[in-house]
């Protein structure tokens, strides 16, 4: 996909544990010691429109912040590309520094994103200032713009973090993240620490923002009413890997991977009946190690449908409906398969034999 | 429990709810007083020798002395005024408390949070350096320096900043290192801002409060240390001595009844050093998120 | 109909702080029958969890029961002397938390401390003692539980350790099980088996259950009943499902109004406006007042308790009552 806004392509990141200290004994006499490094993100295409909202979704582990922070420029990519617009986020090289300003970020934790030292006014002009957006005399009346386009009072610029509530906070570090101008922004679970009341104010701010800024929005979270809610597409992420990803309701409604099946299956819902008799669906057994993901599909040891396939073959993320995409060997697919080259059974077959 | 004012506010207004640390802070504060005011207040300038007489050496407290006033503490070996010489000791102690702490302070913060920012090969020499001198007892390093470097003010500092940086830093190095991965700081490095900003901006003054901690308990060991080298007779010159000196000097006449030359003293140097951390401890507390309510 | 399991009345649990008393607990009365589950549902600060410790006793000091009674099978269980609550807990009521570490010892293989748990009410021998660990172990669903039995809690994953810790306190068949947002800390497919299980297991045992949560959905998947707390107080109670279709106080409506799961997807939430208040500066009367779209002046007063067939609300102006 080239036509994005917001491209990632083949972007992996790995961390490696530093060993324990009798194993690096070890390898400093050059004995022979495993390795491992966890793949967090693995080989992940992922591409927004300009003005497009993209929920990523799955549960803790899967590799979604690590991709969100890849996306907003906190951490360089162990392999891969990533840009906006065509540029890069990151430089190249041994010390990977952030390049440009159209992208910023809203953390999960309202309490730990602001510097409890400095005053909410002081913060939010700290970076339109430095990039010259606006100048040290104009920077106040920015600020308390901005301030007000998040729904807080304008003045509240000289209080200090620790005098909001945790939705108060959530919109001062939003306001932060906007008074840099971005075109994309990368929320990571901003909604996840509120209470419901208070989450409700938040989505309606997101909502509200896009409306006016023309924002792309990245919104990372494991809560699918809220994905549901807000986002056009929606990208599902298990142990690294995008499983399936395509426009919100039609996922949601015609699930093409187990994987997505089984979440959806798994959230519990609103029950308004007497009696009603709850059943879940849920997934069998435990997340794999991150460590040692299984090989082949890394889901194919929990999916209810796994074959011999399975075991052995990485699924390619293919299209499956125009629009969709889904990686499962057994996915079932609506395109008459004339436009697709990577998904015909044959090219598959043969493209199996490659990558294993 | 929203309030409107600022951490440092809060802080204050905080410490005042404990009565030890305002009563150690009020004693500090009498002390450091007296000891800025001692030319002003003391009877005698004990480090006048013209004024010295012999008469009126080892005079128990109350006194009165060829000079006509009363000598409340008594009097030590060469006839000096044991309080006029206690308040100049003082002076001198907590002038080089708090100059070797300042010094320490500025020193160690910069080198371990120097070292937190740059991590990798630097950090890990530097702070295994740092582990290797605070394995090294803090006075056996001063005595030995201070011993190569000769009497004298400046090497006595110079001592006692190269016995204690090392605390600082580790302790810079361990808030700094915290404060790395916070949030505020990926968000700070997100914007992006220059990363010298974000060090001085936001990591040092976040990593603050653990180095006040530190630098209130230095600033009395760093006193008890100059004591304790003076003692040693490697501190400073005897003609200036500061509050260890008069008790090195009143000890040999402890075991014959003239306790008052190192006991009054000793006194004054158990009291400054207490306040001292009464203070800190209370600071600790308050700064300890552990602790807090 | 016999008489409940558990009767608390006009219980009112307080911090003495610095800025005065927190009535984290502001007279909340409400009962559990045998095999009944209660969902306690509210906010952050409603006082749901401290209305759960209150229960067993567990209020940290300065924190303290004001005022109230705990009938358990009609003794009050208040202000009992500390080796007479312990008795209690544990054996006739146990509790589970959101973070099973803290009912995990980390030094301690699970089955050294599932084996202490057993022996702090019955003698019972090694041998077995063990078969009940494993028993109990597999009855949560834990594969290999022999073996599991030699693990310390590290060497589980989040959610298992969350199984052994409902293991431990379902080992001597309580009457009551006390849960504090047990699932809240895992992820939904794992949530998913764990609810599933704990609603088998309190039907099978006969477990009467208080499932505290700031979750409606898994509540309403959950409970017999549900008590809606706010600022301390329950505004509403009454049948799960009744409740939730068509509720009486404002604040329930409210806040099943800003789940998404309800709204037309890309709408704005009808959200609640404002913030809960703080539990040291109440609003005289109708401590949702200041929120409610429907208050009136005299809302600054107590509202009435009504009762309505097996329903309760606190309210001045009840949704779809006529007056």
């Amino acid at each position: 996909m080239t036509d994005g806004f917001v491209t990632a392509s083949g972007v992996s990141r790995h961390f490696t544990p530093s060993l324990p200290l009798g194993e690096r004994i070890v390898a400093a006499f050059g004995g022979a010691v495993e390795r491992r490094s966890v793949r967090a993100v693995d080989q992940v295409d992922l591409s927004l429109r300009k003005g497009e909202a993209l929920g990523l979704v799955g549960e803790s582990g899967c590799g979604k912040t690590t991709l969100g922070r890849m996306i907003a420029g906190i951490l360089p990519p162990s392999d891969g590309a990533l840009a906006i617009a065509g540029e890069p986020v990151m430089t190249c090289g041994a010390s990977p520094r952030k390049t440009t300003t159209r992208v910023q970020m809203v953390f999960q934790d309202p309490f730990a994103s602001l510097d409890p030292r400095m005053r909410i006014g002081d913060a939010l002009a700290e970076g339109p200032i430095h990039h010259g957006l606006v100048s040290k005399a104009g920077a106040v009346a920015y600020v308390r713009d901005w301030l007000g386009q998040v729904g807080l009072e304008p003045d509240y610029v000289s209080r200090y973090p620790h005098q909001f509530s945790g939705g108060q906070r959530q919109r001062v570090a939003i306001a932060r993240a906007l008074a840099m101008r971005p075109d994309v922004l990368v929320c990571d679970e901003p909604v996840a620490s509120l209470d419901v009341s208070i989450q409700a104010q938040i989505i309606n701010l997101f909502l509200k923002l896009r409306r006016e800024l023309d924002l792309t929005l990245l919104f990372i979270s494991h809560d699918l009413g809220v994905v549901r809610h807000l986002c056009d597409r929606v990208a599902i992420m298990y142990l690294g890997r995008i499983v399936e990803e395509g426009p919100t309701h039609e996922v949601y409604a015609d699930p093409r991977h187990p994987y997505t099946q089984a979440l959806l299956d798994s959230v519990p819902k609103l029950v308004l009946e007497e009696g009603a008799e709850v059943r879940f669906k849920p997934i069998q057994g435990e997340l794999p190690s991150p460590l040692a993901p299984p090989p082949g599909c890394h889901f194919h040891l929990r999916c209810p449908f796994a074959a011999e396939r399975c075991a052995v073959e990485r699924p390619t993320l293919r299209p499956v409906a125009t629009g969709r995409r889904a990686a499962c060997h057994f996915a079932k697919t609506d395109l008459n398969i004339i436009t697709g080259s990577s998904s015909s059974p044959a090219v598959i077959a043969s493209g199996a034999k490659q990558s294993s | 429990m929203i309030d409107r004012a600022s951490p440092l506010a809060r802080f204050f207004g905080e410490f005042r709810e404990s009565r030890a640390a305002v009563f150690g802070l009020v004693v500090v504060g009498l002390m450091i007083g007296l000891a800025l005011l001692a030319p002003l207040i003391t009877p005698q300038d004990p480090y006048d020798l013209a004024s010295l007489t012999l008469r009126d050496a080892r005079r128990p407290p109350g006194y009165v002395g060829t000079a006509g006033f009363t000598h409340w503490l008594g009097t030590d070996a060469q006839g000096r005024d044991l309080l006029s010489a206690i308040l100049y000791g003082l002076r001198i102690s907590i002038q080089m408390g708090l100059v070797a702490g300042a010094i320490g302070l500025v020193l160690g913060a910069s080198v371990g949070t120097t070292a937190a920012y740059l991590g990798g090969r630097v950090e890990a020499f530097v702070m295994r350096l740092i582990d290797l001198q605070l394995s090294f007892p803090a006075i056996l390093l001063a005595f030995v320096i201070a011993a190569l470097l000769g009497q004298g003010k400046w090497q006595l500092v110079a001592a006692l900043v190269a016995a204690q940086y090392a605390y600082f830093a580790r302790t810079a190095h361990g808030a700094a290192a915290a404060e790395r991965h916070k949030d505020y700081v990926e968000a700070a490095l997100s914007t992006p801002l220059p990363a010298r900003r974000v060090v001085f901006r936001h990591i040092l003054p976040n990593a603050l409060p653990p180095l006040i901690v530190v630098a209130t308990v230095q600033i009395a060991s760093a006193i008890s240390l100059e004591a304790t080298l003076s003692f040693l007779g490697v501190g400073l010159p005897p003609t200036e001595p500061s509050l260890g000196m008069l008790i090195a000097n009143g000890f040999p006449y402890m075991l014959s009844g003239r306790y008052w030359i190192s006991i009054y003293p000793g006194v004054a140097l158990i009291i400054l050093i207490f306040a001292v951390n009464l203070v800190g401890d209370q600071i600790r507390d308050q700064l300890n998120p552990r602790l807090r309510r | 109909m016999s008489a409940p399991l558990l009767d608390v009345s006009g219980l009112e649990t307080q911090f003495p702080t610095r800025d005065g008393v927190v009535r984290a607990v502001n007279g909340v009365s409400f009962t559990v029958n045998r095999g009944e589950i209660l969902g306690l549902v509210g906010e952050s600060g409603s006082g749901k969890s401290v209305t759960g410790f209150s229960l067993i006793g567990l209020v940290d000091a300065p924190g303290r029961i004001a005022a109230g009674s705990v009938k358990l099978d009609g003794r009050d269980i208040v202000g009992l002397p500390n080796d007479e609550l312990r008795a209690i807990r544990g054996k006739r009521i146990s509790m589970v938390f959101q973070d099973p570490s803290m009912t995990l010892n980390p030094v301690l293989t699970v089955g050294d401390q599932m084996l202490l748990a057993l022996r702090a009410h019955e003698r019972i021998s090694a041998g077995d003692g063990r078969r009940r660990c494993v028993a109990a172990l597999e009855q949560v669903g834990i594969p290999d539980p022999g073996r599991r039995l030699d693990s310390y809690p590290h060497q589980f994953s989040g959610g298992m350790r969350q199984r052994v810790a409902i293991a431990i306190a379902l080992l001597h068949k309580p009457d009551l099980v006390i849960a504090d947002e047990p699932t809240t800390a895992l992820d939904v497919s794992i949530q998913a088996q764990i609810l599933t299980e704990m609603k088998a297991l309190a039907r099978d045992t006969g477990t009467a259950m208080i499932w505290i949560s700031h979750d409606l959905a898994t509540v309403s998947s959950m409970a017999d009943r549900i008590a809606v707390m706010y600022a301390g107080r329950i505004v509403e109670s009454g049948p799960t499902a009744t409740v939730l279709r068509d509720p009486r106080h404002p604040y329930t409506r409210g806040l099943l109004d800003s789940l998404p799961a309800i709204a037309q997807a890309g709408e704005d939430l009808a959200s609640i406006p404002g913030t809960t208040p703080s539990l040291l500066k109440l609003p005289p009367g109708c401590p949702f007042a200041p929120r409610c779209p429907r208050a009136q002046p005299v809302c600054a007063n107590e509202p009435p308790l009504a009762v309505e067939g097996d329903r309760t609300f606190l309210c001045h102006f009840p949704l779809g009552v006529r007056a």
